[in-house]
């Protein structure tokens, strides 16, 4: 990830730039930087109420969560319902990946804690006990 | 997908299927009132507490008691007498403080989503495998494929832990005081691994992803499985999670420790073709 220093490289581009991506028709790997390690110095309001409402002492499983690009779009992964959630079009992007990355995990944590996720509707219908 | 119809690929007939998903419209709006939890899950307070004798009891009923004693609104629970039995404290997908006086079997505390574990004694084969959020922390040692296929959540083991450690894991954040033994990060996909003393052979064999920082020797490293230096992050991140738990060395310096990452060249595994062809005739 270290040649696209541009934050906005997957927005404005494809990402199919190596003769083997050329080849097969896609990128190779993650549209972002799955092991940026988190800048505490950033978390927002919302997370910090998150943290210390489960007890824990930073952003645990969110250590994972990042902004990422697809289809041209900023959007985080939800592993619960194993897609893309893309982030509101009206929401304006920070200049820099670390403040994206808390951005979207405050997105998630809404989105998965939200009566209409759809891990709900699954539950309600599948539930064995 | 942005590319496939103008690829290659495309051209020789190769793509006969959509390859993008498909997408859903979801009705949800960033600034409604929402939880910290998920929808389903039990009200607890942690100052409410209460406590589970194991002894001559089931690890069926003594799973639905701790379900019984969250849906009740206990945020503190304190398990008694575990006797290493094996699937103890699986599948609990709540916050809740659990502490566990003992030691635990193969399997404790698998596929759990949110609870902080603390457990003062030693857990068996495969602890937290599938743990998706949470904290759980050994004071004492652990068996093999501890945090095996690992998702999320920080898992903590005091002592040293057995071979294949945090196989095939897929996030998270495992940290180890002691050693881990052969093979530990084996296809290891993304999170971060901490080894405050040795590594046995192969270290993050077949890594794709992910980070491993060892602070003692490590014995052989695995296929792919290649050092990196060091950011001021990096350095940033070890001492604040290391003090967490409080396994930052005296000095206060994480200087000692090496950093392995993924040398990306198992990414194209298809480019072994050729290789594997020429094997077979």
């Amino acid at each position: 990830m270290a040649k696209k220093e541009d934050v906005d490289y997957f927005l404005k581009q494809s990402g199919i730039d190596s003769e083997r991506e050329k080849i097969i028709g896609q990128h190779i790997g993650y549209r972002y930087d799955v092991n940026l390690l988190p800048d505490y110095s950033r978390l927002t309001p919302f997370l910090k109420e998150y943290i210390a409402h489960m007890g824990w002492e930073d952003l645990n499983w969110l250590e994972d969560v990042h902004m990422g690009y697809e289809e041209g779009r900023p959007a985080v992964f939800d592993r619960n319902i194993n897609g893309w959630v893309t982030v509101p079009s009206e929401m304006k992007l920070p200049d820099n990946q670390q403040d994206r990355d808390m951005l979207a995990r405050e997105l998630l944590v809404k989105f998965q804690m939200s009566p209409s996720h759809p891990l709900v509707q699954l539950n309600k219908a599948y539930r064995k006990f | 997908m942005a590319g496939v119809k103008s690829s290659r690929s495309h051209d020789m007939g190769m793509h006969t299927e959509q390859l993008s998903g498909r997408a859903m419209q979801l009705f949800f709006n960033a600034e409604e009132e929402g939880g910290f939890t998920y929808a389903d899950a039990f009200e607890v307070d942690f100052n409410k507490r209460a406590e589970i004798d194991a002894e001559g009891v089931s690890v069926h009923d003594i799973n639905l008691r701790i379900r019984k004693l969250m849906q009740e609104g206990y945020g503190t629970i304190v398990l008694k007498n575990p006797g290493a039995r094996h699937s103890l404290c699986a599948g609990i997908l709540n916050r809740l403080n659990l502490i566990i006086e003992g030691s635990l079997g193969y399997f404790g505390c698998g596929l759990i989503d949110g609870p902080n574990v603390r457990i003062s004694g030693r857990v068996g084969w495969s602890f937290a495998e599938n743990m998706m959020a949470g904290v759980c922390v050994i004071e004492k040692n652990a068996g093999s494929t501890f945090g095996a296929a690992l998702r999320g959540g920080d898992l903590v083991c005091k002592g040293s832990v057995g071979s294949r450690t945090g196989i095939d894991m897929k996030g998270g954040t495992i940290l180890i005081g002691g050693d881990t033994g052969a093979f530990s990060g084996f296809m290891m996909q993304r999170g971060r691994m901490v080894v405050c003393g040795n590594a046995g052979k192969n270290l993050g064999d077949s890594m794709y992803d992910g980070t491993i920082y060892v602070g003692g020797e490590i014995q052989s490293l695995g296929v792919d499985a290649v050092p990196e230096e060091m950011s001021d992050l990096d350095r940033e991140w070890l001492k604040r999670k290391l003090s967490m738990y409080e396994l930052l060395p005296k000095d206060g310096s994480v200087d000692h420790f090496t950093k392995i990452v993924a040398g990306r060249q198992l990414w194209n595994y298809d480019n072994l073709e050729p290789t594997e062809k020429k094997l077979i005739l």
